[in-house]
């Protein structure tokens, strides 16, 4: 494979292709690929999520344990959102530190989490200033055909509403004892990301890799249940007009529904 | 990893009294094993492996250019296998950045795999396994092998055998084979081995713990009796992916209308 | 000596195929006096020859073959092509343009890195490189259509028997169709609807490469397509 080095014709015909209202693999413009969610079919993580959305492939873990606070939040626990570009998914990754898009992927999901306040996070205290609860959130991508933030998000919110959070007791001489009772982690709002691509004058949703090669840019919207936006991110060397980026968020309200629907059916 | 030493000498004559292993399997039983071809559509070759609670993808890239050159050979190929887990496969979370661990076992799964391949004949190119531990129940690098050999014959890569593998050892002054999780961890020892069946060679070998001579070589017989029934298993995955096709086909039509392939010819 | 399998029957590496004397046909071996496979295929017995018809595999370049490959680097006097094998093939400017080189001739006006060409392999060097040629009729750089992948030990199914499957295709979807040895095929047609129609019958062809009777089961595949569609 060559440096992602994009091949002219390729470019050509999808734009050729998107501006007649189609997609190359007969989609319409504001069409899902086949989206199949399933939750908690890992027994070692307190919470999973196996998300194809057509051939990209991705699963969630959520995994519960004990660390130590941040400085002017004594009180109140972390959750850390991980992305790992596994090298098995696509030909051009690499095994090695995480890319820039890596990081991306993860800081837009986490981004759309916490701004939502997803998770009350003092109430996951354990030994003030020393001890609190950790989430770790790892998002672990296993086939790579394009739109992983909007993959990664729904397996996210997925993976976390089926999250059985272990009962930690906390001894007076201030020794932390996990039980074995669970309960189910508490999500105070619903946040799911969605992507909208500009190819041309055209916005399109959930691209494949092909389209997100040749893609001008792209604006990722979090919406939560009550149609409240939580996260926006553009990227791509373009701009976009107030108009579109007005058009991008109704798309995004009206499709965060729509995937929402398929991400929280394993609650 | 803690193993207990504590029986230093080995009277089977206490235990006779009908010992059974933890999950109830005879003490030279396998876990039940599923194996997949053609899991990750961007992969020239891949398969996905159960092996007990093990859930493992393997995916294989190449023969391809080898980055950076100098690491080519001018007059022979390169196997690089990569074993690495999800931070969410273990408990507790564990860093998803390689450990000393996760080296040294890519490369006996290297030295393990490579004699089965006509290296050879792909001079200055590197053949690509990526090892991807998904949720890991003992036994993993064994479970790996048997993935990474499907996965290269999934590839379409030469092949002089399969290679199979799995682990026996002792447990409460038992010899046993393929360890559980729990076994692993608590056993007195685990001789993980891999194996070329046409050739009677074996090409991994480790062990850990407190073993006789004696109860080594018997570790290691019964270990290959594993890995000849792991190979008719994996035989079976790889001739799967085209069985269903095939069984509907026999229903349709007579076979007389056959069409040798071979005589097909570019234009 | 003895036939361990029947012909069209599946095999995979190591399975033993023959045991004694027999010529050795492509993707198999010869190991202690008997015959294995080296691949996933379908064995095939002639009379005095066993061969594996690979079922997966990359692509290993031979001269004559037609490629489609990508334009990845331009070097003094010769272009880099990407042509998804282990090594990256060389077209120089004679096998370009037929003249030699020059120092200040602008190479990017002939090819451009991302610029899509169908090339013949026309020599391997010492090291194996495969050297290109665009001189010829039908080859060069391409200005429309898209490119399908599919695994290349499946390029023959679909070229069929003295073309008899490609012509049908050509027939049932007037869509231009250059089939590169090494899995691309370059499509061009008239309107979207006949590029999808080819999409489906090809891929229809990779995943039953291994079935018998299939020129029949796509022509048929394709009659039903177009009553569908009228």
């Amino acid at each position: 494979m060559s440096n992602n080095i994009v091949s002219r014709l390729k470019r050509k015909k999808i734009v050729d292709v998107v501006a007649t209202g189609k997609r190359m693999d007969g989609r319409e413009l504001l069409q899902y690929r086949d989206l199949e969610i399933k939750t908690n079919f890992l027994a070692k993580s307190e919470g999973s999520a196996e998300v194809k959305l057509g051939k990209t492939h991705v699963v969630v873990g959520v995994k519960i344990g004990i660390g130590h606070p941040f400085e002017d939040t004594p009180d109140a626990g972390v959750m850390m959102v991980n992305a790992e570009y596994t090298p098995v998914a696509h030909p051009t990754w690499e095994p090695g530190p995480p890319p820039k898009d890596a990081i991306e992927l993860a800081r837009v999901v986490d981004r759309g989490l916490r701004a939502a306040e997803i998770i009350d996070m003092s109430k996951l205290g354990l030994i003030s200033g020393v001890k609190v609860q950790m989430i770790f959130v790892d998002l672990y991508v296993l086939n790579y055909d394009g739109n992983l933030i909007d993959a990664c998000s729904a397996g996210a919110l997925a993976a976390l509403t089926t999250t059985e959070a272990p009962e930690y007791k906390v001894s007076k001489k201030g020794e932390i004892k996990k039980t074995d009772k669970t309960e189910k982690l508490k999500l105070r709002a619903h946040p799911l990301a969605v992507t909208v691509c500009k190819i041309g004058d055209s916005l399109i949703v959930d691209p494949t890799y092909d389209e997100e090669e040749v893609k001008d840019g792209r604006i990722t919207i979090t919406v939560d249940e009550n149609g409240n936006l939580n996260a926006i991110q553009k990227r791509g060397p373009v701009g976009f007009t107030l108009d579109e980026i007005k058009k991008c968020i109704n798309i995004a309200s009206e499709k965060s529904a729509e995937i929402k629907a398929i991400a929280l059916a394993g609650e | 990893m803690s193993k207990t030493t504590k029986k230093k000498t080995t009277k089977r004559k206490t235990s006779k009294k009908k010992w059974t292993r933890v999950d109830g399997r005879k003490p030279d039983e396998l876990r039940p094993i599923h194996i997949e071809s053609g899991v990750i559509p961007n992969a020239d070759g891949s398969a996905y492996i159960e092996m007990g609670r093990n859930k493992i993808i393997a995916g294989v890239y190449g023969p391809r250019e080898m980055h950076p050159k100098r690491f080519s050979k001018p007059n022979m190929g390169i196997l690089r296998c990569r074993y690495h887990m999800a931070p969410f496969s273990v408990d507790p979370r564990r860093s998803p950045a390689p450990s000393r661990r996760d080296k040294e076992i890519s490369m006996v799964m290297t030295d393990a795999i490579e004699p089965a391949l006509f290296l050879e004949r792909y001079p200055r190119s590197v053949i690509d396994v990526f090892v991807e531990i998904i949720e890991a129940d003992g036994g993993t690098r064994c479970a790996s092998i048997n993935a990474a050999a499907v996965a290269l014959a999934d590839a379409g890569i030469p092949m002089k055998d399969l290679v199979s593998s799995c682990a026996s050892g002792k447990y409460e002054g038992n010899l046993i084979l393929d360890l559980g999780d729990y076994e692993d961890k608590n056993g007195e020892s685990d001789v993980p081995v891999a194996y070329l069946p046409k050739n009677d060679q074996v090409t991994l070998l480790q062990m850990e713990g407190i073993m006789t001579q004696d109860e080594t070589e018997k570790c290691i017989e019964l270990a290959i009796e594993g890995c000849k029934q792991i190979y008719e298993i994996q035989k079976e995955a790889l001739k799967k992916k085209y069985g269903m096709v095939e069984a509907t086909e026999e229903t349709e039509e007579a076979p007389e209308e056959e069409e040798p392939v071979e005589e097909a010819e570019e234009e | 000596m003895s036939v361990k399998f029947e012909t069209r029957d599946i095999v995979v590496p190591g399975d033993l195929l023959y045991e004694g004397r027999i010529r050795t046909g492509e993707n198999t071996f010869r190991s202690e006096g008997n015959v294995y496979s080296n691949k996933v295929g379908l064995v095939n017995y002639s009379k005095d020859r066993v061969s594996v018809i690979a079922l997966e595999g990359t692509y290993t370049p031979l001269v004559g073959d037609l490629v489609v490959g990508m334009v990845s680097d331009i070097e003094l006097g010769q272009w880099v092509v990407d042509i998804s094998t282990s090594v990256n093939a060389i077209l120089t400017m004679p096998d370009a343009i037929n003249k030699s080189f020059r120092t200040n001739f602008d190479m990017t006006r002939v090819l451009d890195v991302g610029d899509v060409v169908v090339a013949k392999i026309v020599d391997l060097d010492r090291r194996r490189t495969p050297i290109l040629s665009i001189l010829g009729r039908d080859l060069g750089k391409v200005h429309e259509g898209f490119i399908m992948k599919i695994t290349p030990s499946k390029i023959p199914r679909l070229i069929g028997k003295k073309g008899s499957m490609i012509n049908m295709i050509l027939r049932g979807t007037r869509c231009q169709i250059t089939i590169g040895q090494n899995g691309k095929i370059l499509i061009n047609g008239r309107n979207r609807e006949d590029e999808e129609l080819v999409v489906k019958v090809i891929h229809k062809i990779e995943t039953e490469a291994h079935t018998s009777g299939l020129t029949n089961r796509i022509q048929e595949y394709l009659r039903t397509i177009k009553e569908d569609r009228n």
